[in-house]
């Protein structure tokens, strides 16, 4: 069985790049970059999607060292009352398990995560609900379980 | 003092000479469409045409050609369309050249959304001014050892001085409340950190205008969320240029996009930011909004409000009714049949 992968490289600079992102981010994919391109074009990607509140992140270190992490603020108004939105940390879970090679764990707890917020039931303050930090896990929690 | 923007004191029906440069490719027919608006609109402008391709002049240095540079130090404001740059082994960027003849210092443009022409973002209104002569584009480059490169980022008292400054009039002189200087001052403590004290310095002078600070990341970020929330911002060269790029797109790009070019001695060049479309050059398809709006803004910097509020309201007013329109804006009507529509608008406003 042979796997046929496509890939096509082009080299464009950082302004042709934002310019074309903010006009249809649909025609990028994978978009590798120095150091200060990477700062900007990172976070203007986190905020085509909705901010940092929902976007996952990985850091590959040397050593076989992975470290995951939620990059949004620790948020010290909300802290404790159980408002906070745990969409980026948990996205980032996903990403971990999928570095691991856990892809069906990461495709259910994606799912179950993904279901919950498209139903816009159950929804925390950040992403236009009134639901809580439990309230919401609770029913990604439901979701994983019915998908067995 | 800085002769940027201040209001023209010459009076209305008084011609003045502006040094026109139509460029390649479709250039020269989105010139013909300008100077045709302006004639219609009876602007006080008498255009003096120019070729700005390099020379090589005595001692194999290139420049630009003596006239050219003879006519835009006489005039001052010029208006310029896009260049090709030849392919010519060791021939200068045509911009880059232009830059450092006139030390064109800041990049200016305004980013307005444009009703009629629809894109993701609405109600943008905002102003990008870049540092234009220095910052990481210093082309300031060395070899350390073998696979290790380093790249020097030139930031001076006196080029952040004198954009922090000219950010400050340009709020003043065109009625925005705030001015914001993006930076990386956390991380690029000296360079940075010079560029932003010089804005805190340029914002005592300027109580009226009221000045924030954001980091470039921040600024991206909340930039493609609500594009709304910002107003002037400076920042150094490579900021700029992505900051720059990004906030066009956010109005439909550089069809549509102006910008003012502003230089040491009262110079000021005033162009279209697209290319030279050589596909479609001569036959009668270009759409000449990027290149009329650069016009419009070159009229405001010259104090003529009153013309260039008739032929920005003309040009506005075609795109939004959708029924002329050229084919980028979604029509399919001919450059010619765009500019007679907006010439027609204003001889129905007189």
């Amino acid at each position: 069985m042979m796997a046929l992968i496509l890939f096509r490289t082009f080299l464009t600079c950082p302004d042709a790049c934002v310019f074309q992102m903010v006009q249809d981010p649909t025609q990028f994919d994978v978009l590798v970059m120095p150091n200060l391109y990477g700062d900007i074009l990172s976070d203007l990607c986190a905020g085509l999607i909705g901010g940092l509140g929902v976007t996952p992140s990985g850091n590959i270190g040397a050593n076989g060292v992975a470290i995951f992490e939620s990059v949004h603020g620790t948020a010290p108004d909300i802290a404790g009352m159980d408002l906070a939105n745990p969409t980026a940390l948990l996205l980032s879970a996903v990403m971990m398990l999928r570095h691991m090679g856990l892809h069906d764990h990461a495709d259910k707890i994606q799912t179950a995560c993904f279901d919950t917020i498209r139903d816009k039931k159950v929804l925390t303050k950040d992403l236009g609900g009134s639901a809580k930090c439990s309230e919401f896990t609770a029913e990604i929690c439901r979701r994983v379980q019915d998908l067995g | 003092s800085i002769l940027c923007n201040k209001t023209c004191v010459c009076p209305a029906s008084q011609i003045q000479t502006v040094t026109l440069i139509p460029g390649d490719g479709i250039g020269p027919e989105i010139s013909n469409a300008v100077m045709k608006i302006f004639e219609a609109a009876k602007a006080p402008i008498r255009w003096e045409e120019r070729n700005v391709t390099a020379i090589r002049g005595p001692g194999g240095k290139w420049m630009i050609p003596p006239d050219a540079k003879e006519s835009m130090d006489k005039n001052k404001i010029g208006l310029k369309g896009p260049l090709k740059t030849p392919i010519a082994a060791g021939h200068p960027s045509m911009n880059l050249l232009l830059r450092k003849t006139f030390d064109l210092y800041a990049n200016v443009r305004p980013c307005v959304s444009i009703e009629g022409y629809q894109t993701p973002y609405t109600d943008v209104n905002l102003v990008t001014i870049r540092e234009n002569t220095e910052g990481e584009y210093s082309g300031i480059e060395h070899v350390i050892v073998d696979g290790v490169v380093q790249s020097i980022k030139l930031i001076t008292e006196q080029a952040s001085k004198r954009i922090a400054e000219y950010a400050f009039e340009y709020a003043r002189n065109n009625q925005r409340a705030s001015v914001t200087a993006v930076h990386k001052a956390n991380i690029m403590r000296m360079s940075d950190g010079l560029f932003l004290r010089k804005c805190r310095e340029a914002a005592e002078k300027y109580k009226d205008v009221k000045f924030t600070e954001m980091y470039l990341d921040t600024v991206c970020l909340n930039m493609v969320q609500d594009p709304t929330q910002f107003d002037v911002l400076v920042m150094p060269n490579l900021y700029g240029d992505i900051l720059s790029d990004l906030c066009a797109g956010l109005i439909g790009g550089l069809g549509v996009t102006p910008s003012g070019n502003i230089g040491a001695n009262g110079v000021a060049i005033f162009e279209s930011v697209h290319g030279t479309a050589p596909d479609i050059a001569g036959k009668d398809l270009a759409n000449p909004t990027a290149l009329l709006l650069s016009a419009v803004m070159m009229l405001r910097h010259m104090g003529l409000h009153g013309h260039a509020k008739k032929i920005e309201s003309a040009c506005f007013d075609t795109i939004r009714d959708r029924k002329v329109l050229t084919k980028d804006l979604g029509g399919n009507s001919k450059c010619s049949e765009f500019t007679e529509a907006i010439c027609q608008r204003m001889k129905d406003m007189d």
